[in-house]
């Protein structure tokens, strides 16, 4: 930076951070500087915040002086120390996309065990269920979704609907007529596609903003539905006892018939915990599998080729209604399968647990993850659904705030706040290159400016 | 130009699209012959892009019939029979008919073989140069992987149509000179090279009729030349006939077989390159004429 140009540069830093500062300092002070406290004789009286509200305004500040002299130049002195007017975004990404999966593959595999080893049993168990399953469900649902949405581009805000069908499917059928979970997998799998084709027909003809409204009221549909249809669904009640699945017929549970006594180990929950995690890895690896088989065939070009341009697909022969009914059917039918899944390791189901907040969470997982990257939903899932779930545990955030500090019920605010900077750093998402899906002599990743949303 | 006009490829008769009161075409009948070069032409706004909606299914027409045949030219005759069942298309061993006012669009291309391109270009930009290719040999290659099944079971018979459809894509990138950048994006070729990708694209779906809308805008003399003669080796060596809009007239009156002229919505003249340009009311359509003969110029042509 040259000695003239820095004086209007620091000057607007300063002006910037002004502007911030007022603009933080006017939503603070109702916000946190006024606090409305019930005292002991029930009355309300307004207490205030003065040194939060400084403390806060005075880092808000830093931040803008921050990013206007440090962070912004660097930012213009890379974009100009590496232009690629070719389009094609460097190696790196092709290298990830080389060592990533098998590394990946590799550590989940062999995460239970791991997990058991490092902490024991008592601390191996939450590790396995909460984060370990937790997160394998959100990959399969965000590999599901990326195929609707990053794949074919049809914004899809409705996708917990078919995440619903394929657990109430699961614990109805189950109950009903006891059938065993591997033979309802399938079942589940083909209603949720059954639902998927029929949320497609009525959106065929829609774009944009139209179709995000229609497949959002679609996914309330399904729930009302769930709700009000009290003697199929129980409403608000939910479902309870479903049953669990087995290992081979042989039930996890205490008795003399069960997995520990049948294998001569003592009883404990972990087994079950275990073998579904491996049910949900083998589920979320096949989804993989199928995702990436798909994007190679002519199908899963014609969906890419559909969000680049439709009239384009119509010019080539490519009938754009099968192409968007497959697109919604296949993405449907992941979410049926995760859905029961979902259903046989709760063993309880509710409508509460299928609101638009989900929906929400599994677009943020595919949009932050780099739409239409695999590599990318895997890591944005552990990202969200694991960073989530490790805000429960900052305990040692007590030592800081005081006592009645509860870092649960920041979760969400640190959460949006994650997803605010994410967008800022990398607005296209974690994985922001396109990797083609065939090549004559040397496969090169796209430029995510080049790949287009979609009209969705 | 030959002895003895070749058979007809494409029929347009009566053709007239209306948007509410606006007759965008009135009454257009022309034939395009196989193994041609058809060019329409005609000042902005004559309703040149509107033909080309009309016959490649964009549009449904207003009123008119717009009629394809395949191999053996016998099978014009049976044309108003094809009509009057009110059925879309006429299968035999040695052709068919197609009736292209009756087809959704994606038919149009995938079974009538009629393909086209763009005024504005419409790649896939983010997809690469041989994706775009291979996107244009979606029907075959979607019978090839068992509409998806077999494809993801892994059978052989897909790899082996793939590998068919990357050697076609190999031969036209060829063609057209972008084998060197086939694994770039398509959004970030020069322009010259997109136009040409666009015709490359289309002609990956084997259509015994191309639809070529403006494929030398933009182009410079040079690039322009090699359009030409990238043209005629699709007419000469591909069994495939064009039809062609275009504003460029080194373009048309160099390698157009026959050329018909538009001016709003009105077909005023058909005929050989030659006899176009000195038609009278194509050169008044295109030049205007001195305020005090527009009385007689409009009699002339019939206003």
């Amino acid at each position: 930076m040259s000695p003239n140009g820095a004086t209007p540069l620091a000057l607007r830093a300063v002006k910037d951070a002004a502007i911030w500062g007022a603009v933080a300092l006017g939503l603070f002070v109702p916000l946190i500087a006024l606090q409305a406290v019930q005292d002991i004789r029930g009355e309300l009286r307004l207490e205030t915040r003065w040194p939060l509200l400084v403390v806060l305004v005075a880092l808000v500040v830093a931040g803008s002086l921050l990013n206007s002299l440090v962070i912004t130049p660097w930012q213009e002195r890379r974009a100009r120390a590496a232009p690629r007017p070719d389009g094609s975004a460097g190696r790196f990404a092709a290298g990830l996309g080389r060592w990533f999966p098998p590394f990946a593959i590799g550590f989940v595999t062999v995460f239970p065990f791991l997990a058991l080893w490092l902490v024991g049993f008592q601390g191996g168990l939450k590790w396995i269920d909460n984060f370990g399953i937790q997160i394998l469900i959100y990959v399969m649902l965000g590999f599901g979704l990326n195929i609707v949405v990053g794949l074919a581009g049809l914004l899809d805000l409705g996708y917990v609907a078919f995440y619903a069908v394929g657990a109430y499917s699961y614990a109805l059928l189950a109950k009903e007529f006891g059938l065993s979970f591997f033979t309802l997998l399938p079942l589940a799998g083909i209603l949720a596609a059954f639902w998927g084709i029929l949320l497609g027909f009525p959106v065929l003809r829609l774009r944009g903003d139209y179709l995000a409204i229609v497949t959002l009221a679609f996914g309330e549909i399904i729930r009302l539905v769930l709700i009000n249809w009290v003697p199929v669904t129980n409403g608000y009640a939910g479902i309870s006892g479903i049953p669990r699945p087995t290992f081979f017929g042989i039930p996890f549970n205490a008795s003399d018939s069960g997995f520990a006594a049948v294998f001569g180990l003592e009883f404990s929950p972990i087994y079950r915990s275990v073998f579904l995690y491996y049910i949900i890895l083998a589920l979320a690896l096949v989804t993989a599998f199928v995702t990436v088989r798909l994007r190679r065939l002519p199908i899963g070009r014609a969906w890419e080729a559909l969000r680049e341009d439709e009239i384009a697909c119509r010019s080539l022969g490519i009938d754009t209604t099968t192409t968007k009914l497959t697109a919604f059917a296949i993405g449907a039918m992941f979410g049926g399968f995760a859905g029961s899944f979902f259903a046989a390791r709760q063993g309880f189901i509710s409508p509460e647990s299928f609101t638009f907040m989900e929906s929400a969470t599994i677009l943020a997982i595919v949009v932050l993850g780099g739409m239409g990257s695999q590599i990318g939903v895997a890591i944005a899932a552990v990202a969200m659904i694991g960073g989530t779930e490790l805000l429960r545990e900052l305990d040692a955030l007590k030592a800081v705030f005081g006592r009645e500090f509860d870092p649960t019920q920041y979760r969400m605010l640190l959460f949006g706040f994650a997803m605010v900077l994410i967008m800022i750093w990398k607005p296209r998402g974690l994985i922001a290159t396109r990797d083609p899906s065939v090549f004559l002599k040397e496969r090169k990743a796209v430029s995510g400016s080049l790949v287009k949303e979609g009209h969705g | 130009m030959r002895a003895s006009p070749a058979p007809a490829l494409l029929e347009v008769e009566h053709l007239t699209m209306r948007f509410g009161g606006l007759v965008a075409i009135n009454d257009l009948c022309f034939t395009a012959r196989r193994g041609e070069i058809t060019a329409l032409i005609g000042p902005n706004g004559a309703g040149k892009t509107t033909v080309f909606n009309c016959i490649t299914g964009f549009y449904k027409p207003t009123e008119g019939r717009i009629a394809v045949a395949h191999g053996d030219a016998r099978l014009w005759s049976e044309l108003d029979a094809l009509t009057l069942c009110g059925d879309r298309k006429l299968t035999r061993p040695d052709g068919a008919l197609f009736l292209l006012e009756r087809m959704p669009d994606h038919l149009v291309t995938r079974q009538a073989k009629v393909a086209r391109t763009f005024q504005n270009i419409r790649l896939f930009s983010g997809m690469t140069v041989l994706e775009n290719l291979l996107v244009a040999q979606h029907a075959p290659l979607m019978v090839a992987s068992g509409f998806t099944l077999l494809g993801v079971l892994g059978f052989p018979s897909y790899a082996r149509a793939e590998r068919a459809a990357v050697d076609k894509a190999r031969h036209w990138l060829a063609l057209t000179g972008l084998i060197e950048r086939a694994d770039e994006p398509a959004g970030a070729l020069p322009y010259g090279a997109q136009r040409r990708l666009e015709i490359a694209r289309a002609m990956c779906t084997d259509p015994v009729l191309l639809c070529l809308d403006e494929p030398a805008a933009g182009l410079n003399p040079r690039e322009s030349a090699a359009l030409n003669d990238l043209i005629l080796t699709i007419r000469d060596a591909h069994n495939t006939s064009v039809l062609l809009i275009e504003h460029d007239m080194s373009v048309v009156m160099e390698i157009s077989d026959h050329v018909v002229v538009l001016d709003y919505g009105v077909k005023i003249a058909d005929g050989s390159p030659a006899a176009v340009r000195n038609d009278q009311k194509v050169i008044a359509a295109y030049l205007g004429v001195a305020d005090d003969e527009v009385e007689a110029a409009e009699a002339e042509v019939g206003l």
